[in-house]
């Protein structure tokens, strides 16, 4: 499976296989496409921070974890992506799906 | 020849598009540690996919959002056969405190907040939580009583008509 116009990896949900593919230009194109028209500061901070952690830990945050060490909190994390912030983040900063409950 | 099965019309397949779930409804009835945990980690998984999520709090699930009792919530160490050890054990002073200690650190590890921080957390997700009026009533309490995240105390009919449309679990 690949996205539109990028020749990248995806797997069925649309997140990228392999983080080497991703790009700044190639988060906002998946950012439209998931409901998000426009990524703010606020959103790349949360994206970057996704993406970082999950490149140095080899896994992604926890909402938990997010909330308390993004710099952004739970509730304003919901306003940025409200159909899920972990789940989107992630999607966005071209990481897999997290894996984790919470 | 043309048998009786052919001539029963073909069922009607589901369509195949994957369905969603846009909503939730999650009652917590139980007021032990691990009576708790699974509807709240329900509730805040529904939030993490983007879904609706309403917590109604009865019985002695009200002490997961009582001010008095919400830190003090424990495991059940009797009665409990999951937890593989002998009824007379789970009896004596300190073991339900120091089941209650271990699951606790387990809980961190995973990442899991301890109680009070995850009411929080579902408030922040935009979860709504609301006590149960019948049991509010018997144990003679008021919203007073409860944390600030829960949003009212509604009765089973009011309930019903916010899970209306959507999925209702029972913990």
């Amino acid at each position: 499976m690949t996205m539109a116009d990028y020749a990248v990896d995806v797997d069925a949900e649309g997140f990228l296989l392999d983080p080497a593919q991703w790009d700044e230009q190639l988060a906002e194109e998946i950012a439209r496409e998931n409901g998000v028209p426009e990524l703010t500061d606020r959103h790349w901070l949360v994206v970057r921070f996704m993406r970082e952690r999950y490149l140095t830990t080899g896994s992604a945050p926890s909402i938990r974890a997010l909330g308390k060490e993004s710099g952004v909190s739970v509730k304003e994390l919901y306003q940025l992506f409200p159909k899920g912030p972990a789940k989107l983040a992630a999607k966005i900063g071209g990481i897999p799906k997290p894996k984790g409950c919470i | 020849m043309t048998t009786m099965m052919e001539l029963v019309a073909e069922p009607q397949l589901a369509p195949l598009e994957p369905k969603t779930i846009g909503k939730v409804a999650i009652v917590i009835s139980k007021g032990s540690l691990e009576g708790v945990y699974p509807g709240l980690i329900m509730a805040n998984g529904a939030r993490m996919e983007g879904i609706d999520a309403d917590v109604f709090f009865t019985f002695f699930g009200l002490d997961a959002i009582r001010k008095d009792r919400v830190e003090k919530l424990k495991v059940a160490t009797v009665g409990n056969p999951a937890m593989h050890m002998a009824t007379w054990l789970g009896v004596l002073p300190g073991m339900s405190w120091l089941a209650t200690k271990m699951m606790a650190r387990q809980m961190e590890k995973i990442d899991m907040p301890p109680v009070p921080e995850f009411l929080e957390l579902l408030a922040d997700s935009g979860a709504r939580l609301y006590a149960c009026q019948a049991t509010v009533d018997m144990f003679g309490l008021t919203l007073e009583d409860f944390v600030p995240q829960v949003e009212a105390i509604i009765n089973v009919g009011e309930f019903y008509a916010r899970a209306a449309g959507g999925q209702i679990v029972f913990t």
